[in-house]
């Protein structure tokens, strides 16, 4: 719930603090008013919400808004730069006010502890003027853009893989939606996410500042935002492309002729509680525990690693052997494994595995189990020699 | 017959041996991306479905969407065109 608009002035210390935006025609006592002003969600405080928060702070965004329910990783340190290793297994959110507070303490910070859902999400995001997009799923990314365009308010969008980054501005007033450029979800397992493929660690730092860039913008009203245009950038290359978005005018949400009138189920719609899981049973799992009784046993059996090599140099299962989830059909077809010979699957946390699990019993094969939890779980239960990633 | 280039995206260059360029002889954007799928059969299921373009890979002739060009894939291409591959990406918060 958001406080009614009351226009604030800035207050001497204010003005000496922001002096070098001040000085700006662009900018000047009214553009930095105005950034007191407003009041901006951040959608996930990660790889692309920790710049986009503290170039907000540091600017001087008068109501910051977080939503988030994880918390601080080791593994997040690489990249996620308001995070600090003092708040390691403490919740983003907390570790995200306190630095913001530490940079400005004129911003008002409202935070969210919990997922955005399609219960919330229409009374979390009403009252913000900007929401920022910075999740790393589907479902919350088309969640974000139906209750960005229900409600009129303007979603500056981010997304990272690797070394490539996308940004714009999906304003549903003056241009396209996130639907418009991606009417549909990939499959599940088709394209891999950061967590398995990898990320380079500055690139968030790139595309999130881009994003702030275009908030900043937004609030003063000055030069041309990313509406209607897909910037592709490339850190190997060091290359940024333009792409045209065209509103679409057959767009589900906001065509000519909407079907989608309210927000709907995006777990299913992102194919997350499809049939396919379903047909993953008791039987074709197999715990940590279980799994060291059957190689403590002899059993004969083929170990398959689905992950990519880059992660078997982190941590490995003796005797596994390495057939990335992209390659497994091809590579299962050209070695002619009998359909009933006893195969186990394992990736990182058992998402992949169970991917690569349907894929074999669709080809036939009748002897699968996968590893519960992946080799994390492995490593935290029976081998605690190795690192956990 | 013109050659172009095609870029591909991140996640399809497990497909292509690993090329982020490729090469193509071709006049028109569906003669491109039939050969470029002759060439690298394993691309196929993850840019179609049949016939059918999949809806979270995006096309461009230089910096149009195919689908929003007049010709659509019929698009005549020039020597100096360049094809892009956009699928959607996700990642962010993790
Ligand atoms: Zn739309």
């Amino acid at each position: 719930m958001m406080e009614t608009p009351v226009v604030e002035t800035l207050t001497f210390h204010e003005i000496q603090r922001y002096s070098r935006h001040i000085i700006l025609p662009e900018v000047g006592l009214e553009g930095q008013t105005k950034l007191k002003n407003a009041k901006v969600l951040l959608v996930g405080t990660g790889g692309l919400g920790s710049p986009i928060a503290l170039y907000l702070a540091a600017a001087g965004v008068g109501t910051i808004g977080l939503i988030d329910f994880d918390v601080v990783d080791e593994t997040n340190l690489q990249r996620q730069i308001i995070h600090s290793t003092d708040y390691v297994g403490k919740p983003k959110i907390d570790s995200a006010t306190q630095r913001i507070k530490g940079i400005n303490p004129y911003v008002n910070v409202v935070t969210y502890n919990q997922p955005l859902t399609a219960e919330n999400a229409l009374a979390v995001i009403e009252g913000y003027d900007i929401v920022c997009d910075g999740t790393d799923n589907y479902q919350t990314r088309y969640l974000v853009n139906d209750a960005c365009v229900l409600l009129g308010i303007p979603n500056v969008y981010g997304s990272i893989f690797q070394f490539e980054g996308q940004a714009s501005v999906f304003d549903p007033n003056k241009g396209p939606c996130y639907r418009c450029l991606y009417p549909n979800p990939p499959p599940l397992g088709l394209v891999p996410s950061c967590a398995e493929g990898g990320v380079f660690g500055i690139l968030p730092g790139t595309i999130g500042t881009i994003q702030a860039t275009e908030i900043i913008k937004l609030i003063l009203n000055v030069g041309d935002p990313l509406i209607g245009r897909l910037l592709i950038y490339d850190a190997l290359e060091m290359k940024f492309r333009e792409l045209k978005v065209q509103k679409n005018p057959d767009c589900p949400i906001c065509g000519n002729n909407p079907t989608i009138k309210g927000l709907i189920d995006y777990e299913a719609f992102c194919g997350i509680t499809s049939v396919e899981t379903d047909r993953i049973t008791e039987d074709h799992l197999i715990t940590p525990k279980e799994y060291a009784e059957l190689r403590n046993s002899g059993f004969k059996h083929l170990l398959i690693d689905v992950r990519n090599p880059m992660e078997q140099q982190i941590s490995k299962i003796e005797g596994s052997r390495l057939i990335p989830l992209r390659q497994l059909e091809d590579l299962i077809i050209k070695e002619n494994i009998p359909k009933d010979f006893p195969i186990i699957l394992h990736c990182k946390t058992g998402g992949r595995s169970a991917r690569a699990l349907i894929q074999l019993l669709d080809m036939g094969y009748t002897n699968v189990k996968h590893l519960v939890g992946g080799i994390n779980s492995w490593i935290r239960e029976i081998d605690k020699n190795q690192p956990l990633y | 017959m013109n050659e172009i280039e095609i870029t591909l995206p991140t996640p399809l260059r497990i497909y292509t041996n690993n090329q982020k360029k490729v090469k193509i002889a071709a006049e028109t954007v569906d003669d491109a991306l039939k050969r470029l799928v002759e060439t690298y059969p394993a691309l196929q299921k993850h840019l179609f479905q049949g016939n059918e373009l999949r809806s979270y890979v995006n096309i461009y002739i230089n910096d149009t969407d195919v689908r929003h060009h007049p010709d659509g894939f019929r698009a005549h291409l020039e020597p100096q065109d360049t094809i892009f591959i956009i699928p959607s990406i996700a990642g962010g918060l993790k």
